[in-house]
């Protein structure tokens, strides 16, 4: 599904990724974890296609397919979703509109007939109970004045109606309060099947108690530095991301880049 | 990577002035310059009575004592007001008194237009009064709106078979020595559009009035006068395009409405002159007056612009709230791209009592665009618990353009209230990127993040022209982010 080999990525002029190399079956779920800086959202932005990070060395391959030679919106149409740290607010554009439009998109490029209006709404009647929202906030536009909850729990609702094959989850978590973290996750434990595979970004073990991944990686100075079961993350919250770097150290694995 | 980066939207925005052609065809030009004998010339053209060319002349004379505005956020070399041609007109024979007798040629201009000139077209609904350079060529409707007792016709037409009404509300709202240009028009102004709405009368369609420049070197200098007499509704819907020219032309119109007790105006434009080129070559500099007067209580005028074209556009649409519980509106969009400047924005002066108003100002800016809005909220001292709510939301698209606001408010009456809002925000790649990733392409994502900026102003447009609007704004902003 996703094989990514010795991916090297720079952004505003500094070295984030620095050999990234990670294989994600289909139906996998994986969790990507690591201090502040480590190069997690950059990670999350290199896949989905987001054009500030320059991608200089590496391959990453997604269904067979030269992932890094796509436009975002190819991407998209192809399957690739990314619930966004910080979903931007569109100013009188409806959530409704936004959604129609992508999804349209992605179904014309399948070879799919688009839905009508009609159509739509009798699709989204059944998401929103996924992630318990009201269908009338909809209609407001995109995430303007909508809580951190509330975007967060837009986020998966939209990964919900363009139903991915992979979907990318950078800090869904972060600045949720423990109700919402609960609905969120229960919508992303929604959407798991056999057929879709999530990467699912976090600095916290928390999360992952609620969404319980096949794999757990570390990431570290732009390395992935250690993987493990769903295990692997409990320890690390039991001893904090100081001991993989002590880890490091004692074992001179990865210390300064290039070696 | 093959994505596309900045550098390649920037390229989508180059999109061919899509109404650059010139229409060939053999024109009545007067010679260049402007002197007394030169009003007289085209007053004498329009056969007007005594009384026009009086007010044409004191109006020369007086613009010859006044001095071109300098105080607008907008920069061009000097006009030279010699060079320039007065009156051009397509030769016909003596008014077309149908449109059987129209000139095929200018027909076909108004057809590659969009604005089919047959009364069964595609604007069934909208009567339409055609502008070629110095003249009106055609006003569609106009017996079936004679039924209803509405005068829609050219004002040449009108000054001849209407003096009364010319005499009794022309320069009414907008006086012949109001400012430099309105100056100028009242001196030179060749045609144009007037409409008299009786008592009681809602208007059934649309009037309109399509204004084209073809000729070179050649100002226009229209007028349009809408009178809506107590009661009445109407709604006023102007367009414009010029041929595509390294050199500019000037543009300086004056537009009086005036809606007496209980009645209605609701005046929309949407402007596209040719902008200039890439460089900021060519292109029509738009100086125009426009201003409404609610003389009667509880009235209205409503404006709603799209301002999309024009090198230079310099027009701020006014009320004159002088009646009782009169209301005055002002929604605009206004673009700037490339090396576009526009000032813009209105004036509300409260004089009666509960007068309200409302300012909704959208600027957006690209290339290297200047978007400047400047309003004014006047609560003169009788004007009671008179209301205004203003808001100016600015909308950058690249790094070098640039959004100023001039907000001016004087209050004269302490039971008055008002309130303003102000945003400044920038099409971010946040916003573009985060469309992309949901599927859009480029060209539709800043299409959709434009419109919806526009919201609040593109659903005060009559219905056949918000859908106009809105492609028109995605031509002249495709992939403006920088």
């Amino acid at each position: 599904m996703l094989q990514i080999r010795n991916l090297h990525a720079r952004a505003g002029g500094m070295d984030i990724l620095k050999g990234i190399d990670l294989s994600v079956e289909a139906g996998e779920v994986h969790a990507i974890m690591g201090p502040n800086g480590s190069g997690k959202s950059t990670l999350a932005n290199v896949l989905a296609g987001r054009e500030s990070i320059e991608v200089t060395q590496g391959q990453v391959l997604y269904e067979g397919k030269d992932l890094l030679a796509m436009a975002p919106e190819e991407r998209a149409w192809e399957g690739v979703f990314l619930a966004f740290q910080y979903p931007v607010e569109i100013p009188g554009v409806s959530t409704m509109y936004l959604l129609k439009a992508g999804l349209n998109a992605i179904r014309k490029h399948r070879g799919e007939p688009e839905l009508d209006a009609i159509e739509f709404l009798a699709m989204i009647k059944e998401k929103v109970k996924l992630v318990e929202i009201e269908q009338a906030f909809l209609n407001r536009s995109v995430n303007e004045g909508f809580s951190g909850g509330e975007k967060k729990r837009n986020e998966i609702l939209q990964m919900a109606v363009l139903d991915p094959a992979l979907a990318i989850l950078d800090e869904t978590d972060s600045g949720l309060d423990i109700d919402a973290l609960r609905v969120v996750a229960n919508g992303v434990n929604g959407l798991r099947s056999a057929q879709r595979s999530m990467l699912v970004i976090t600095h916290y073990q928390r999360l992952l108690s609620y969404i319980v991944p096949d794999r757990v990686h570390v990431l570290h100075n732009g390395r992935i530095v250690r993987s493990g079961g769903k295990e692997l993350a409990l320890e690390l919250e039991k001893r904090g991301y100081a001991w993989i770097e002590q880890e490091l150290r004692r074992t001179g694995a990865g210390a300064a880049p290039g070696a | 990577m093959a994505t596309p980066s900045a550098k390649t939207l920037e390229d989508l925005t180059q999109r061919e002035y899509k109404y650059g052609f010139v229409t060939d065809i053999e024109a009545e030009t007067i010679p260049r310059g402007l002197n007394e004998e030169i009003i007289r010339v085209i007053s004498a053209k329009k056969n007007e009575p005594e009384f026009m060319l009086e007010w044409r002349l004191k109006a020369f004379r007086h613009w010859l004592t006044m001095k071109e505005p300098t105080w607008a956020n907008v920069h061009y070399p000097p006009i030279d007001y010699q060079s320039i041609i007065y009156y051009s007109a397509p030769k016909m024979k003596k008014g077309p008194n149908s449109l059987d007798e129209v000139d095929p040629e200018l027909l076909k201009t108004y057809e590659k237009l969009g604005i089919p000139l047959a009364e069964q077209g595609r604007l069934a609904g909208v009567a339409v009064d055609a502008v070629f350079d110095s003249v009106s060529v055609a006003t569609t409707f106009k017996e079936k709106l004679k039924e209803l007792g509405i005068i829609f016709c050219s004002f040449s037409e009108a000054v001849l078979e209407h003096p009364d009404l010319v005499r009794q509300y022309l320069g009414s709202v907008v006086p012949y020595n109001d400012n430099f240009f309105a100056a100028l028009n009242s001196a030179v102004f060749s045609d144009g559009s007037f409409a008299y709405i009786p008592k009681g009368v809602r208007c059934p369609m649309e009037l309109s009035t399509y204004f084209r420049i073809n000729a070179a070197d050649t100002g226009q200098f229209e007028r349009t006068l809408i009178v809506a007499d107590e009661g009445s509704y109407v709604s006023y819907l102007e367009g414009c395009t010029a041929p595509r020219r390294d050199t500019n032309q000037l543009h300086a119109a004056v537009v009086e409405l005036v809606a007496h007790k209980n009645a209605t105006v609701k005046y929309s434009t949407v402007q596209n002159w040719y902008p200039g080129d890439r460089e900021g070559k060519g292109g029509i500099y738009n100086f125009v007056t426009k201003r409404g007067k609610c003389v009667g209580e509880s009235s209205k005028i409503s404006w709603t612009q799209v301002e999309t074209g024009s090198a230079i556009t310099w027009k701020y649409p006014s009320c004159i709230l002088q009646g009782d519980n009169s209301v005055g509106e002002f929604y605009s969009v206004a673009v700037t791209n490339n090396r576009q400047q526009a000032d813009t924005g209105t004036k509300m002066i409260h004089i009666g009592r509960n007068t309200r108003s409302t300012i909704i100002s959208k600027g957006i800016s690209a290339g290297h665009g200047q978007n400047t809005y400047r309003g004014m909220v006047k609560i003169m001292k009788g004007a009671t618990e008179a209301r205004n709510y203003s808001q100016c939301d600015s909308l950058l698209m690249s790094s070098t353009c640039g959004a100023h606001t001039f907000p001016y408010i004087e209050v004269k009456n302490s039971t008055a209230r008002l309130e303003h809002e102000a945003s400044t925000s920038k099409i971010g790649e946040d916003q573009l990127f985060y469309c992309r990733q949901r599927g859009l392409k480029p060209e539709d994502a800043v299409s959709m993040i434009v419109n919806g900026f526009c919201k609040e102003v593109f659903r005060e447009l009559p219905m056949e022209f918000a859908v106009e609007a809105q492609k028109l704004l995605g031509v002249s902003l495709e992939g403006s982010v920088g």
